[in-house]
């Protein structure tokens, strides 16, 4: 057999020169009905990701338009949108409305979500057992050890709490999940805001790190006697032991999108500069305390008149008929009097070429 | 004489002596062959350029996008320990410790072990057993590392926090490195899973050296009454003992740079400790879990300074095997 | 020697050596096996002919694949290996043949044995340094050129030290017949050596296809037909890891199913290489 390494090398290099050609030209290849329309890239925050992409396939049934929806993490959804190589970045974390000014940004929330405390503790089922914010505190800060401590056998009189130590779990890597977590513990603990602050990745006084929501569920319920924090919908598909936290009103409340809600209803998002909004520690009865919304991030100087118009209209379709598709996936959406407020800013604020593009 | 020149349009016209390279000029189309090998050897010269100039490339860019953190930093980022990213307080200690100490136990079980499979397969073992599980080891490096990491995370970690881990505290619990409740993220588990990602890289090595070992030596080894442990222990370990501190620092290389595994499984704790059950983070987990979420320029900044020092102790590695290889050269000539 | 112990104990030594080695290879193949064992539970479940010919869907919905992702893995991984084993060979040509002594061919082998220990997440940024910033967006191309790179001294490590192993005699029998020095480069040295560089190509394919975090910061993933390389391209790996980071289990099980696709291609690859070289290997 004549095996000449020259002409594999050969036959290799033309069928790659082939494929770019192929792939940096027109398709030659009409591919069925996916080929029409525009194609909007965006990338960010890891925790809406599910729900744009049950959005953006829907929207594709719908009007052909392709939204391509990466979840490279909130910072990298920053990075990507003041570099320009996304046509709309998402972030967990708001950016401050000096940050947005300095680099021409908009940003408007699209959808909301809470973070659940869950515990594994043995006879603990979800719902039971009640924490106070300062016990949540205490727990993270390494002073409270155990859950037999009197603090919390204090606010569950009629709980059996076993002699076991706590094991605290909190993210590994950087995340939107940990800045709202973070966010609420600086709000309602002292100590916490002067020791550890908020933010995307925070010096932990105690704990193990898992990554992702995975990582944190993972060890949650595999080791006994773990707390640890993660996402609504991760709770509830996991059939987590969430907790019942006590709201700003003094009321114990579940998780759920009700509770959610209620917590961004009670929000001043008209008068909040880039509605920097965090949806933290909520006054109302029925507020969840740890609830957050996930921002879009847009430039305000659009290049592209058409492709920005598509991009709004496919937000805007999002907002009025995406509300049972997120609720499905254990999202919340955004209530109707925001939606107005933000789409009266894309009115006034987006621009091509000098003139307007909404409506 | 056709010998493999069917290139040529003409045919072989007429003998010539190489050296002189004379250009036989005779039919058409007939290539200079003088200029045809300068051409030659220059293109893969270029290529050798293209690798030093990648790396230039890459020094530049690591140079380039830390110096905001080496400027406000200074010299502590190597000393500290602190990795508050709320304050901007950054240390690169955890991460140098945790990237040191998880190769060394990678190695450890590596290495060893990587003699021992040699000697199996090339010694013990017969032929068909010895290809078969030559084999199966190889393809141990064939498995994509982002399997390794959640076969970690999922099922392997579980296995050490529950069996391995209090196995290992209960008798050498004594030892600092065995204190603390064994937990399915940590150095331990990163370390194994390490381990196995380094030991078909270097056993393979190994097998190869000892099958380069001439037979001429063990055969008078065995003749003078050895038994095979310890053919292999004195002479052809120390035969092949250049290729196989090469295999070792092969296996380290691989170790000492691996992202996707370590990410899952050491936990990403940025403090150290001397318990081998507590997570700990390395260089490369620390990169692949806070990149994407640095939201402030230092924070990026200090990242990419971590890049940097990496490839500091690549390259200090490499100096160190270089040097030990060319000593040992040098003692081993007769 | 160890002369002085007794035959006994010497008998003794080698006879625990030898469990000892009989063990450890057994360990690692049972390594492999578990491996092996558990991404095949849990990602065959996922496996069926619409998870390998349909476009990706959102969570929760029946149906779905990754063919998208396959084709746009095959096509990276093709140009990547195009454009990194040629020059990986020529450079690694360069230094078996050309380079045996000199400063510059142990500068370039001392660099290049630092890059093979270049973490891949480096890589990944540097290529977005050099050109998705510049071009404006992630595009297939990037991610080519990342694995490239991290392909290129793997394979010029191996080149070399294949190149090496064919001996002198040969290449001096070559050039006494009158052979230029390139063709006998090409024609018998590689000849000669050609079952080992074909290795050294499938194991960089190999230690390339499994990569996500290059893939992340120049391709980014698509969940639609991607076929062009200056734009985003769907990917296998990247796909694994949204789906195995999300809280859904039909999305779990296609990561692990996916996962189940890439190991057995490597594997296959793996295997072929091996029996390819066997059969080529010089007596």
């Amino acid at each position: 057999m004549k095996f000449k390494l020259r002409r594999v090398i050969a036959i290799l290099i033309v069928v790659a020169a082939v494929l770019t050609v192929v792939g940096c030209g027109k398709q030659p290849v009409r591919l069925p009905s996916e080929q029409k329309g525009v194609v909007i890239n965006g990338a960010g925050a890891t925790f809406p990701y599910p729900i744009y992409a049950k959005w953006a396939n829907e929207y594709k049934e719908l009007t052909g338009v392709r939204i391509n929806y990466q979840s490279i993490g909130s910072g990298g959804g920053v990075q990507q949108i003041k570099a320009g190589t996304v046509d709309f970045g998402a972030s967990d974390a708001p950016l401050t409305a000096e940050e947005l000014d300095q680099s021409g940004l908009l940003q408007f929330p699209m959808v909301m979500g809470g973070v659940v405390p869950v515990v594994n503790i043995k006879g603990i089922k979800p719902g039971d057992l009640r924490m106070s914010p300062e016990i949540l505190a205490s727990i993270y800060l390494g002073k409270i050890t155990k859950w037999n401590d009197p603090a919390i056998r204090r606010e569950n009189p009629n709980l059996s709490l076993p002699d076991k130590s706590i094991t605290v779990v909190h993210r590994a890597d950087g995340s939107g999940t940990t800045w709202i977590f973070t966010n609420y513990l600086d709000k309602i603990s002292k100590e916490w805001h002067s020791k550890v602050g908020f933010g995307k990745a925070v010096d932990w006084p105690v704990g193990i790190g898992g990554k992702g929501n995975e990582g944190v569920s993972a060890y949650v319920q595999r080791v006994e006697g773990a707390i640890g924090y993660v996402e609504y919908a991760y709770a509830l598909q996991n059939r987590m032991t969430h907790v019942k936290l006590k709201n700003k009103s003094g009321n114990y409340v579940e998780p759920s999108i009700a509770s959610f809600q209620a917590a961004a209803a009670g929000a001043d998002w008209e008068n909040a500069p880039g509605y920097y909004v965090v949806l933290t520690d909520q006054p109302g009865k029925d507020s969840w305390p740890i609830t957050g919304a996930s921002y879009i991030i847009i430039h305000k100087k659009q290049k592209n008149a058409e492709k920005a118009k598509a991009m709004l209209e496919f937000f805007d379709w999002s907002y009025r008929h995406g509300g049972g598709m997120a609720k499905a996936l254990n999202y919340v959406p955004m209530p109707k009097a925001v939606v107005d407020l933000v789409e009266e800013r894309w009115k006034r604020d987006l621009k091509a070429n000098g003139k307007a593009i909404w409506p | 004489m056709e010998a493999g020149f069917e290139g040529e349009r003409e045919g072989n016209m007429a003998v010539k002596v190489d050296s002189s390279n004379e250009v036989v000029m005779l039919g058409r189309g007939r290539v200079n062959k003088w200029s045809a090998n300068k051409l030659f050897k220059y293109i893969c010269a270029a290529c050798c350029i293209l690798v030093l100039v990648l790396m230039a490339g890459l020094i530049v860019e690591l140079i380039a996008n830390s110096t905001l953190s080496v400027r406000k930093l200074g010299l502590g980022f190597l000393i500290s320990d602190e990795w508050d990213p709320v304050m901007g307080k950054f240390g690169a200690l955890s991460s140098i410790y945790g990237t040191l100490v998880s190769t060394l136990i990678a190695l450890i079980i590596a290495v060893p072990m990587s003699i021992v499979i040699a000697l199996f397969l090339v010694e013990l073992a017969p032929k068909g057993l010895s290809s078969f599980f030559g084999t199966s080891i190889e393809l141990l490096a064939a498995i994509p590392s982002i399997i390794y990491g959640m076969w970690g995370l999922f099922v392997f970690g579980p296995f050490v926090a529950d069996h391995v881990g209090p196995f290992l505290h209960r008798y050498l619990g004594f030892l600092p490195i065995f204190q603390g409740t064994p937990m399915p993220v940590g150095m331990l588990t990163a370390g194994v899973i390490l381990a196995l990602m380094v030991l078909p890289f270097t056993s393979s090595v190994m097998r190869d050296v000892l099958l380069m070992v001439p037979s001429v030596l063990k055969e008078s080894a065995y003749g003078l009454g050895a038994t095979t442990w310890e053919v292999t222990k004195d002479v052809s370990i120390r035969y092949g003992i250049r290729g196989i501190i090469g295999a070792v620092f092969l296996g380290l290389g691989r170790a000492i740079g691996e992202t996707m595994a370590v990410t899952f499984v050491i936990g990403n704790e940025h403090k150290i400790s001397a318990s081998l059950f507590a997570p700990a983070n390395s260089i490369a987990s620390t990169l692949a879990n806070e990149f994407t979420e640095a939201d402030t320029p230092l924070y990026l900044s200090a990242l990419v300074e971590l890049g940097l020092i990496l490839f500091l102790i690549t390259a200090i590695f490499q100096v160190v095997a270089q040097t030990f290889l060319k000593y040992v050269a040098r003692g081993s000539r007769p | 020697m160890s002369t002085k112990r007794p035959i006994r104990v010497r008998k003794a030594i080698n006879g625990v050596v030898t469990v000892m080695a009989g063990s450890a290879a057994l360990f690692g193949l049972f390594m492999l096996l578990w491996i092996l064992y558990v991404v095949l539970r849990k990602g065959a479940s996922a496996i069926n002919w619409s998870f390998l010919t349909s476009l990706p869907s959102p969570p929760g919905e029946a149906g779905g694949g990754i063919v998208n992702a396959i084709i746009g893995t095959l096509i990276i991984t093709a140009v990547a290996t195009v454009m990194g084993v040629p020059v990986g060979m020529l450079a690694g040509t360069y230094l078996a043949e050309f380079g045996r002594e000199g400063r510059f061919a142990d500068a370039v082998r001392f660099v290049n044995n630092i890059l093979i220990g270049a973490p891949s997440i480096v890589v990944g940024v540097f290529v977005y340094t050099l050109l998705v910033i510049p071009m404006g967006g992630f595009s297939g191309i990037a991610g080519a050129v990342a694995l490239a790179i991290i392909m290129l001294p793997v394979v010029t490590r191996t080149t070399e030290d294949m190149l090496k192993l064919v001996p002198d005699s040969l290449r001096e029998s070559a050039l006494a017949l009158g052979a230029s020095e390139h063709k006998m480069i090409t024609q018998v040295a590689f000849r000669a050596a050609k079952g080992g560089l074909i290795t050294g190509v499938m194991l960089a394919v190999a230690r390339v296809s499994g990569e996500t975090a290059p893939l992340l910061f120049t391709t980014l993933n698509s969940p639609y037909w991607s076929l062009a390389l200056d734009k985003p391209m769907a990917n296998l790996t990247v796909t694994i890891f949204n789906y195995a980071m999300s809280p859904y289990s039909d999305w779990q099980e296609k990561a692990w199913g996916a996962s189940f696709l890439i190991t057995t291609a490597v594997l296959g690859l793996n295997l072929t290489a091996r029996f390819l070289a066997r059969e080529r290997r010089p007596r």
